[in-house]
């Protein structure tokens, strides 16, 4: 508790960018969801345990197009970050190519991993491993479009001049979720595509 | 840190000070605040006292509706062989009190205080967001009525409340009832992780200058730790009913032999269940915490003692769910080590009980209604915490589990610990809420009639539970030895569903002609009660500053030099404006600028019910609509405002 409360000196209306009470309950979002992901995770690693390897499909994972599209994926976080870069610095162009560049990787990577659905010898239904890998990705996929429909957004409004270097929270917003989106890509990329080659 | 870095001296402004006396501010904050009125306003108010009243009427209709349900079973149970209910509609009975009980009151009854209240406390003019806390109330009431839509038309949930698969898997449950209840609950999920969301950043930004997290009320403290708790328990629930959906409706194999795991069920449904059984009761000790010393006439002892413990008994509550499954064939090692936990948990959990305790020995107790609610409840959580350390132990567990002895128990807590303090709150707030007092003869009658019903209808379960009475069952033969048990507590019952009704009636009655209350009817020690009763829109004409635990039991108390302002502080009546505060300290460093009335939580609400049902029916076409609605209302919503930023520019200038 510090002695005395400064009270006079000038306070910032503009919730700028990460003092704004909007990115804290981006932050309450991502614990939230990454929570949800935990679980899914969690569902998957116990019924692994109950079952053995039995449960795992005899045809190890395909790298053919998770391992491009996770480098899409993981690239797009900091393209992302450049166009936010450039939104502070008032560099309407960097903001544009950052955001929309980031919101079109995002949707490579959907049509890249709808690729790798098709190519699936097991369905939602045909078995459990299925069940699982078509629930935990597809999670996965609505977040990624959510996330691009949310970068979309933010870079048509940036075209439309309502940020500037005092006031993008919102921009902030999109590319905090889109950091958390690529961090749990990482994450359910190594359980369902590198854990079954350590085991 | 500096929030000021980077900022031109447009976007900022000394917030300016006034002083109650020089002139009343109101006027033109009146001005600033009021909604619309009409229809239109009431579906589009973001005023958190609204949305709070809302949330506990909201609530007590539930209770009200759960406590018929149990009624009628315990008319059915009242005597042997009885027969009124055919075993499918007891299910559904029994089903659907459960659920009501906990999921649709037991909650939102406290959220809906802490929405009255939390700004109050605080010295805050609104929660942080506004529009995220009429949204919740909206799919919460959205939820409510989506889960008796089937129960209504005979289609109700009829596993039992904690769902347990193989049978509420569709081979065994083909109707459609349960996947009411999955998407229901999914609903209901949603319209609790919003609420906590809000509370949480309402807790970190926007207390009043000076108030250090020191300086909060326990309750906060209580809800703050249920919120937290919320945000990372509530997925697991959501998630465990959409993979039960998954596996009725698209033919996966979540829960079943084949690759899947019946007891993941248990699992997922526990991991959250357990934090959620303290989500639901720490509030409500916060609010004992606060508002018995008010009666004690000194301050609670104890209160880091008893914030800590709060926090401590919720992070050891996610340890603790397998408790729930002692009786499912798990490894030796995790019975120990659950049943460890389980045992330990009690540590942090008393120390309110000591708190309480030692405040009523050294205080000076004035014996209202409210008080006799409060104390009372100190006796019912011993009574619900004894039995459920002695289920901690496996071995009891084994011999105990489902019978009436876990019905006895979960009773005393959830009524001990959720209705004895809300009532006891009702009593307490009534007066802020409506600006009269309840009557307290009627409420002395309130009380007795409730605690001796109660403990008549309840205690005698711990021994039928004993006896070896199993639950859920739809009647039982005669006997057995239960039959004049029973009996005493289906009269109990009744006589506390007639405390209840005393409740209601004293509250229809108070609003016209309760005893006007004034500001502080309590003498009491916290902000909410410098406000005018009922408290303008606005809240606060000026934001008070905080200089210590309790702002208006300064004078008396003198426990340091420094003193509050309650009647000079910021004034920010540029727009709907309050103070934004560091997270730790509470030391003013931004100007927040909070949101008017709006439609987009309601329509959010909307279409996410749509969804809801067009997925329950497989009306995918109600469902896109559904799904278009929710697509329109974000936009809506999150629409950044040009004219907005001009405003303030123009002001910044001026």
């Amino acid at each position: 508790m510090p002695d005395t409360l400064v009270l006079d000196r000038p306070l910032p209306i503009a919730e700028a960018r990460y003092n704004s009470t909007a990115w804290l309950g981006v932050l309450c979002l991502i614990a939230t969801e990454g929570s949800l992901f935990a679980y899914l995770l969690f569902s998957y690693a116990y019924a692994v345990a109950q079952h053995g390897a039995d449960f795992l499909p005899t045809l190890r994972p395909s790298f053919a197009y998770s391992l491009p599209g996770s480098v899409v994926l993981v690239s797009s976080s900091f393209v992302a970050m450049w166009g936010e870069r450039g939104i502070r610095a008032d560099r309407r162009g960097q903001a544009l190519v950052g955001l929309g560049g980031a919101a079109a990787m995002g949707a490579l990577f959907v049509v890249l991993e709808l690729l790798e659905w098709r190519s699936e010898s097991f369905t939602l239904s045909s078995r459990a491993y299925g069940s699982f890998f078509f629930t935990i990705t597809g999670f996965h996929m609505a977040h990624v479009v959510v996330g691009v429909a949310c970068l979309t957004a933010v870079t048509a409004w940036s075209a439309l001049g309502y940020f500037g270097p005092r006031r993008h929270a919102h921009v902030a917003n999109a590319v905090t979720y889109w950091h958390f989106v690529d961090v749990v890509w990482v994450f359910v990329f190594t359980a369902f595509y590198l854990a079954p080659y350590i085991a | 840190m500096t929030m000021t870095r980077g900022l031109g001296w447009e976007d900022a402004r000394i917030p300016e000070q006034a002083r109650l006396a020089d002139g009343h501010p109101g006027a033109r904050l009146d001005a600033i605040w009021e909604g619309e009125a009409g229809v239109r306003g009431w579906f589009s108010t973001v005023d958190h006292k609204v949305i709070g009243i809302r949330y506990i009427v909201t609530a007590f209709v539930f209770l009200v509706l759960g406590g018929l349900e149990a009624l009628v079973m315990r008319v059915q149970l009242a005597g042997p062989d009885r027969h009124l209910l055919t075993p499918e509609a007891y299910n559904q009975l029994f089903t659907m009190h459960g659920l009501t009980m906990i999921f649709l009151y037991a909650s939102p009854v406290l959220t809906g205080f802490s929405n009255y209240l939390w700004p109050l406390l605080l010295g805050s003019r609104d929660m942080a967001f506004p529009r995220l806390n009429a949204f919740s109330y909206w799919v919460y009431i959205a939820s409510g009525l989506f889960l008796y839509s089937g129960f209504v038309v005979g289609h109700g949930p009829n596993d039992g409340w904690f769902n347990y698969v193989p049978f509420a898997q569709r081979a065994y449950s083909p109707g459609v009832n349960i996947d009411i209840y999955a998407l229901g609950l999914i609903l209901l999920g949603i319209s609790t992780t919003a609420g906590a969301a809000n509370f949480v950043v309402t807790f970190l930004r926007t207390r009043a200058p000076g108030m250090s997290i020191n300086r909060v009320p326990i309750m906060v403290w209580g809800t703050l730790t249920a919120s937290v708790a919320n945000l990372l328990a509530v997925p697991s629930v959501s998630l465990a009913f959409f993979l039960l959906w998954l596996d009725r409706q698209f033919g996966t194999h979540f829960y079943d032999g084949s690759g899947g795991q019946p007891l993941l069920w248990q699992h997922l449904f526990w991991l959250f269940g357990h934090p959620w059984v303290y989500a639901i009761v720490l509030p409500a000790m916060g609010m004992v915490s606060d508002a018995l010393p008010v009666f004690c006439r000194r301050p609670l002892v104890g209160y880091t003692a008893v914030a800590l413990g709060t926090v401590g008994t919720m992070a050891l509550g996610f340890g603790v769910w397998v408790h729930h499954m002692f009786a499912t064939g798990i490894p030796n090692l995790g019975l120990a080590l659950f049943s460890g936990a389980s045992l330990v948990i009690t540590i942090p959990s008393a120390v309110a009980v000591f708190a309480w305790t030692a405040t009523l020995w050294t205080g000076r107790p004035v014996v209202t209604t409210a008080f006799l609610f409060f104390a009372s409840m100190i006796i019912l959580f011993v009574i619900g915490g004894v039995s459920g350390v002695m289920t901690a132990s496996a071995a009891v567990d084994w011999q105990l589990t489902d019978t009436y002895f876990v019905v006895a128990h979960i009773h005393y807590v959830l009524i001990g610990i959720n209705v004895f303090p809300v009532v006891g709150a009702i009593y307490y707030w009534f007066p802020k809420m409506t600006g009269r007092l309840l009557d307290e003869r009627l409420g002395q009658w309130n009380f007795w009639v409730m605690f001796v019903g109660f403990n008549a209808g309840f205690l005698p379960m711990h021994t039928l539970g004993l006896l070896g009475m199993p639950r859920r069952i739809y009647a039982y033969p005669a006997g057995m030895g239960w039959d004049t048990q029973n009996l005493i507590v289906s009269l109990g019952s009744g006589m506390f569903a007639v405390g209840v009704l005393l409740l209601l009636v004293n509250v229809v009655v108070s609003l016209r002609r309760g005893r006007v209350a004034g500001a502080d009817p309590w003498g009491a020690p916290t902000l909410e009660w410098s406000t005018p009763s009922p408290p303008p829109v606005y809240n606060f004409a000026v934001i008070p500053i905080v200089a210590s635990r309790h702002p208006l039991w300064e004078d008396a108390l003198d426990e340091s030099d420094g003193r509050s302002r309650l009647t000079d502080g910021l004034l920010l009546d540029h727009g709907r404006e309050t103070i934004g505060t560091s997270p730790l300290d509470g030391e003013p460093d931004l100007i927040l600028e909070l949101p008017g009335d709006s439609l987009a939580p309601v329509t959010l609400s909307g279409g996410m019910a749509l969804l809801g049902i067009g997925a329950t029916y497989r009306l995918w076409w109600l469902a896109a609509i559904g799904a278009g609605t929710i697509v329109v209302a974000l936009a809506d919503w999150y629409w950044p405002r040009r004219s907005h930023i001009g405003a303030d520019m123009a002001i910044a200038h001026a």
